[in-house]
C-alpha cells in the first residue's frame, strides 16, 4: 500500500468517525451513524494491516478475533444499569493501550531524530504515557465506585491538594530527565507511568458517587487525548484527529454536567463535594413540617383522577430495576387517555443521558421523555408527579437557600404540581449529603420502599378495574 | 336592569338569544328578563316555558325597550329605530362589514357589544358565541353534503360488490373544521385536511384526519390565534395542492376565514369543474362572499352534477340546540359584565372590552391589537429560546475580562510554537486544532438524550489507538508484547463501544 493510499483511508476514517457523531444528533439517524463509525474503523484497521504486512499474521489476526469477542459477548450481556461501569472500564482500555504504545514505541526509535524534532518527539511519548496512565488508573477506580466495589463516598486525605501538586511536579522532573539524558530514560518514563497513575487513582477516589457523571465524561475526554498524544507520537493523522474528536466530546459533556450542577469543574476535578454529609444541615436549611407517607391505592386514586403526570427518574429508579414496571404503569395511564410524560434532569442517573437509555430499554417512546429545559415549565400545570430514585435534582433549597451546598443548580420544580409523589428508600439524605425540603411540602406524599415493589403495587392496583372500591383493592390493604 | 329578548326577524333565523333555562341563569344574576311573545317558537321553546322560568312576555315594543336587547343577528333597519340613548345591544355585528349599521346605531347613542368580536383567549372561551356555533355548522355541513349525496360515506364490502369510502377534504382547520373532521370520521370517510397554521396539525390528526402540507415554509399563525394571509408563492402553491384534491375527493368542506375580512377563494370554477359528477363543496364562508368562486350565500347550486353550497344558516337548521349554547354564551358575557347589580362596559376587562364596538355612541372599534397568541399555539418559540440558553455551544458575544485575556494567551502560545516547532509538528498541529474544532461542533449537535451512545460510541472509535499498536509489532521482541497487549485492549473497546452503542440505539424508538 502506497503512502498515499494510506493516506487517503486515514481521511476517509476521519470523515466516517465525524459523521458518526453528528449522526448522534437524533434518535432516527443515529443507528447509521454508529454503522459509518464501525466502517471507519475498520477501513483504518485493514489499511494499517496491509501497510505494516501485519494482514496475514496469525498472532495478530488471533489477538483481534479474540479481543473482538470478549467485547461482543460484554456487550450483548451487559444491562443497561450497569453501563456507567462498562463505560469506564472500556475507558481504562484506551489509557493502558495508550500507556503500553508510549513505551513500545520507546522502545524502538523508529526513525532517528535530532535537535528540536526529538525533543518534542521525547515530550509527546511522556504526555501520551502520563494522560494514558492517568486514564488507566482513574476508570479503573470510576468502574470499581460504580459497581459499589470501592466505597463511592469521597475519600479525603489531608493536604490532598498539596499531594496532588507534589505528584506533578514529580512527573514534571522525571519528563525532563527523560526528554534531557536519554541514559535513564526507560526508568524516568516508568515513573512517570506509575505516579500518573497514583494521580489518577487519588483524583477519582476524592470524587464523590453523584459527581460521577462528570468523572466519567472527563475521562472519556482523557482517552482522547491519551489518543491524540500518541498520534503526535507516532506522527499519525488519524490518532490525533480521532483522539481529538473524543477529546472534545467528553469535554463538552463534562461541561454540560457541571453546568446542569453549577459546578465548577475545577472543584469537582478535585473532589470534596458532599463533605458535610453525617453532620447537620447548614445554614436555615432546619427542616420545618413532617414527612407524610402515603400508600400504593392513595397514589393509585391519583393517578386515576390524574389528567397529567410526569414521571422524575433518578439513579434509585436504575438501582432497583424498576424501569420496567414504570413502562407498564405509563402504558396502563396512557390507554386512559392520561397525559404521561418523563423528565430528565441532566445529571439524573451516573452517565450522561443514562436515564433515556434506561427508558428506551423498557420501550418506552422517546418522544415523551423530555429534557428539563423542554418541561419544566409544566409543571405547575401537572396533576400527579412521580419522583423515582431522585433526590438532588428535584430538591428546592438549590433556588431558595443560597446557604445550600447545591444552591444554584438547577433542578425539577416537582413541588408546583397539584401533588408530588416521592418514592424512597428510607428517610436519609441524597447523595450529595443535602437535607431535601420537598419532602416536608405540604402537597408531598412519601412512599417508601424500594423503588421496584412499590412501583409493582401500584401497578398491580391499577390493572384491577376502573373503581377503587372493587374488592380486589380492598383485599390489597 | 331589564335584559330583552326580541324574535329574530331575518327570513330563515331560527335561533334566539335566551332559552328557558338561560332566562333562569339570567334571574339568578338578578336581571328581569322580558321575551317577545313566539321568539323561541322555531327553536322549539314556547311561551309557557319561558314563563315557567321566570320570563315576563310582551309584544314588541315592550321587549325593545329593555336596558339590554340581546339577540342574535344583526339588528334589521326598523330594529335600529328602535332604539334610544343608553341601550345596550348584545348580537352578531360584523362592523367590519356592517359600517352603516354600526354609524346608525352610534348616532342613536347606544352601546353595542359584538358576539363575532370575542377574543381569542382562554378566559373568553364561554363566551365565543363563533366557537360554539362554528361547532355546529362544522357538523352540520358533512350532514347537508351527505343529504345530496347518493352514496354512503363508509366503505363496505358486500355481496353486491364494494362500496368505496368517501374521500372528504376539510381546508381551514378551526373549530368549524375540527368539528366538520370529527363527523365526517365518525359517519367512515376517508378525511384531509389543510391549514396555514402548522400549530393545528396535532389537532387534525389527533381527530383523525391526514394533515396535507404544502412544500413551503410559511407559518400562517396570526395574532390571536387567526389565521393571517399568506403570501403569493404559498397562495399559489396550496391553490396547487387543492386542484389536485379536488379531482380525488368527493366532499370538499371550506372553512377559511380571515377576520374583517372577505373570505379567500380557495376553490376555483375551474376546480368544482374538474370534480366527479355528483361531488358536492360545502362553503361554510359563505356569508362572508364564500371560499368558493361559484357560491352563492343561502343557496345550494348544481354545477355541472356538482352540489356547491353556501347555506349561511347552518346553525339555524339545529336551532334548539344552537339556542342553548348561544344563550348560554350570553349568559356569560353578562355575569363577566357584573351581572344585574355591577353591569358596566368595563374598558379594563380583556373580554368586554374587544367586544365593545359602541359605548354610548362613540366607537371603541377595531380594539388595540391582542397581543400575543394564545399559548397553546406557540410553545416551539418559548422553548427554542430556553434551548439555547443551556445546550448551544456558549455564545461567544459577550467578551468577558477572563476571555480577553486568554485569547491573547492563546495568541503568544501559537506565537511560541510557531518560532520553535518544526514544520513536520506544526502539519500535525494543525490537524489537531481543526480536529478539536470539528469536534467541539458536532458534539453540540448531539441530543441529550443520546449522551450515553455518544459516550459509548466515542469510546469505541478512540479504540483507533490499536493501530498505534499495530505499528509497533515490527519492532523488538518486548516492543511487540506491548504492541500485541495494546490491540488486544483496544480492540476489546472497538467491538464492545460499537456492539453495545447498536444495542442501545436500537432501544430507541418513537
Amino acid at each position: 500500500m502506497t503512502p498515499s493510499l494510506l493516506a487517503t483511508a486515514y481521511i476517509g476514517a476521519g470523515v466516517l468517525f465525524i459523521m458518526s457523531l453528528k449522526g448522534l444528533s437524533h434518535p432516527e439517524t443515529a443507528r447509521r451513524g454508529n454503522l459509518f463509525g464501525a466502517i471507519g474503523m475498520i477501513v483504518a484497521v485493514l489499511a494499517v494491516a496491509i501497510q505494516v504486512g501485519l494482514a496475514t499474521s496469525p498472532l495478530v489476526i488471533g489477538s483481534i478475533l479474540v479481543a473482538a469477542l470478549i467485547g461482543a459477548v460484554v456487550a450483548a450481556r451487559v444491562s443497561m444499569t450497569a453501563m456507567p461501569q462498562l463505560v469506564a472500564i472500556l475507558h481504562s482500555f484506551v489509557g493502558a493501550a495508550a500507556v503500553l504504545v508510549g513505551l513500545s514505541n520507546h522502545l524502538q526509535p523508529a526513525i532517528s531524530l535530532v535537535g528540536a524534532e526529538a525533543t518534542i518527539h521525547d515530550v509527546e511519548t511522556v504526555l501520551g504515557v502520563f494522560i494514558g496512565s492517568l486514564t488507566f488508573t482513574g476508570s479503573v477506580v470510576a468502574w470499581g465506585k460504580l459497581q459499589g466495589v470501592i466505597h463511592s463516598k469521597p475519600l479525603l486525605l489531608p493536604g490532598r491538594h498539596l499531594l496532588n501538586l507534589a505528584m506533578l511536579v514529580a512527573c514534571v522532573w522525571l519528563g525532563v530527565i527523560f526528554v534531557g539524558t536519554g541514559v535513564q530514560a526507560m526508568p524516568a518514563l516508568l515513573a512517570i507511568t506509575v505516579v500518573s497513575g497514583v494521580i489518577g487513582i487519588h483524583l477519582v477516589m476524592a470524587i464523590g458517587g453523584a459527581d460521577m457523571p462528570v468523572v466519567v465524561s472527563m475521562l472519556n475526554s482523557y482517552s482522547g487525548w491519551a489518543a491524540s498524544a500518541a498520534g503526535f507520537m507516532l506522527s499519525n493523522d488519524l490518532l490525533i484527529i480521532t483522539g481529538a474528536l473524543v477529546g472534545s466530546s467528553g469535554a463538552i459533556l463534562s461541561y454540560i454536567m457541571c453546568k446542569a450542577m453549577n459546578r465548577s469543574f475545577v472543584s469537582v476535578i478535585l473532589g470534596g463535594f458532599g463533605v458535610e454529609e453525617g453532620t447537620a444541615p447548614v445554614g436555615g436549611a432546619i427542616m420545618e413540617g413532617e414527612m407524610i407517607a402515603t400508600t400504593a391505592d392513595e397514589v393509585v386514586e391519583l393517578l386515576r383522577e390524574a389528567q397529567s403526570v410526569i414521571i422524575v427518574p433518578g439513579y434509585g429508579m436504575a438501582v432497583a430495576q424498576a424501569q420496567h414496571p414504570v413502562r407498564a404503569i405509563v402504558d396502563v395511564l396512557r390507554s386512559r387517555g392520561t397525559l404521561v410524560r418523563f423528565a430528565i434532569h441532566p445529571v439524573a442517573g451516573r452517565l450522561p443521558g443514562h436515564m433515556n437509555v434506561l427508558l428506551a430499554e423498557a420501550n418506552l417512546p422517546y418522544d415523551i421523555v423530555l429534557e428539563m429545559d423542554e418541561i419544566n415549565e409544566d409543571f405547575e400545570k401537572t396533576d400527579v408527579v412521580l419522583v423515582i430514585g431522585a433526590n438532588d435534582i428535584v430538591n428546592p433549597s438549590a433556588l431558595d437557600d443560597p446557604s445550600s451546598p447545591i444552591a444554584g443548580m438547577p433542578v425539577l420544580p416537582v413541588w408546583e404540581a397539584e401533588s408530588c409523589i416521592v418514592f424512597k428508600r428510607g428517610r436519609g439524605a441524597g447523595y450529595a449529603g443535602v437535607e431535601n425540603p420537598l419532602f416536608f411540602k405540604n402537597r408531598t406524599r412519601m412512599m417508601y420502599g424500594d423503588a421496584k415493589s412499590s412501583v409493582d403495587a401500584i401497578l398491580e392496583l391499577l390493572k384491577v378495574g376502573a373503581d377503587p372500591g372493587v374488592p380486589a383493592v380492598a383485599a390489597a390493604r | 336592569m331589564r335584559v330583552g329578548v326580541p324574535r329574530e326577524t331575518l327570513p330563515g333565523e331560527r335561533r334566539v338569544a335566551a332559552t328557558p333555562d338561560s332566562v333562569k341563569k339570567l334571574v339568578k344574576l338578578g336581571f328581569d328578563v322580558t321575551i317577545e311573545q313566539d321568539a323561541g317558537l322555531a327553536a322549539g321553546f314556547d311561551d309557557a316555558s319561558y314563563a315557567a322560568a321566570g320570563a315576563t312576555l310582551a309584544d314588541r315594543a315592550g321587549t325593545w325597550s329593555s336596558d339590554i336587547i340581546a339577540k342574535v343577528r344583526p339588528p334589521g333597519d326598523d330594529e335600529v329605530d328602535r332604539l334610544t340613548a343608553g341601550q345596550t345591544i348584545i348580537s352578531y355585528l360584523y362592523p367590519a362589514f356592517n359600517t352603516d349599521l354600526v354609524g346608525k346605531m352610534s348616532a342613536r347613542g347606544v352601546s353595542a357589544l359584538g358576539m363575532d368580536q370575542v377574543p381569542r383567549i382562554t378566559r373568553a372561551q364561554k363566551v365565543d358565541a363563533l366557537s360554539s356555533m362554528g361547532n355546529l355548522s362544522g357538523y352540520r355541513a358533512v350532514i347537508e353534503a351527505v343529504n345530496v349525496m347518493q352514496r354512503p360515506l363508509r366503505g363496505q364490502s358486500t355481496a353486491a360488490g364494494k362500496i368505496h369510502p368517501c374521500r372528504v377534504l376539510v381546508i381551514g382547520a378551526g373549530v368549524a373544521g375540527l368539528a366538520a373532521i370529527g363527523a365526517a370520521r365518525a359517519l367512515g370517510a376517508i378525511v384531509r385536511a389543510f391549514d396555514t397554521r402548522p400549530a393545528v396539525k396535532d389537532q387534525v390528526t389527533s381527530m383523525g384526519a391526514e394533515f396535507l402540507e404544502v412544500q413551503i415554509d410559511e407559518d400562517g399563525s396570526g395574532t390571536g390565534g387567526y389565521a393571517k394571509e399568506m403570501s403569493p408563492a404559498f397562495i399559489a402553491a396550496e391553490m396547487a395542492l387543492f386542484a389536485a384534491q379536488a379531482r380525488e375527493v368527493d366532499i370538499i368542506i371550506t372553512t377559511a376565514l380571515i377576520p374583517g375580512r372577505r373570505a379567500p377563494i380557495l376553490i376555483t370554477a375551474d376546480m368544482v369543474a374538474s370534480m366527479k359528477r355528483g361531488s358536492v363543496v360545502v362553503d361554510l364562508a359563505a356569508e362572508q362572499h364564500g371560499n368558493c368562486e361559484l357560491t352563492k350565500a343561502g343557496e345550494a347550486v348544481d354545477v355541472n352534477g356538482v352540489t356547491v353550497i353556501g347555506y349561511t344558516d347552518l346553525p339555524s337548521r339545529m336551532a334548539h340546540q344552537a339556542s342553548n349554547l348561544y344563550a348560554t354564551n350570553i349568559v356569560h358575557l353578562l355575569a363577566e359584565m357584573g351581572g344585574a347589580e355591577k353591569f358596566e362596559l368595563s374598558e379594563t376587562n380583556d373580554i368586554v372590552r374587544p367586544m365593545t364596538v359602541l359605548k354610548a355612541g362613540e366607537l371603541l372599534w377595531p380594539p388595540p391589537k391582542p397581543s400575543g397568541t394564545p399559548a397553546h399555539v406557540t410553545p416551539h418559540a418559548a422553548k427554542a429560546h430556553l434551548f439555547s440558553e443551556e445546550h448551544g455551544p456558549p455564545v461567544f458575544e459577550k467578551m468577558t475580562a477572563f476571555s480577553r485575556r486568554s485569547l491573547i494567551l492563546v495568541g503568544l502560545c501559537l506565537f511560541g510554537i510557531g518560532l520553535t516547532a518544526p514544520p513536520t509538528f506544526l502539519t500535525h498541529f494543525t490537524v489537531f486544532v481543526l480536529a478539536c474544532f470539528i469536534g467541539y461542533q458536532v458534539i453540540w449537535s448531539v441530543t441529550p438524550a443520546l449522551h450515553t451512545p455518544l459516550m459509548s460510541v466515542t469510546n469505541a472509535i478512540s479504540g483507533i489507538i490499536v493501530i498505534g499498536g499495530m505499528f509497533q509489532i515490527g519492532g523488538g521482541s518486548a516492543a511487540r508484547i506491548l504492541g500485541i497487549a495494546a490491540i488486544l485492549l483496544a480492540t476489546i473497546n472497538i467491538a464492545g463501544g460499537f456492539l453495545v452503542t447498536q444495542r442501545m440505539l436500537r432501544m430507541f424508538h418513537k
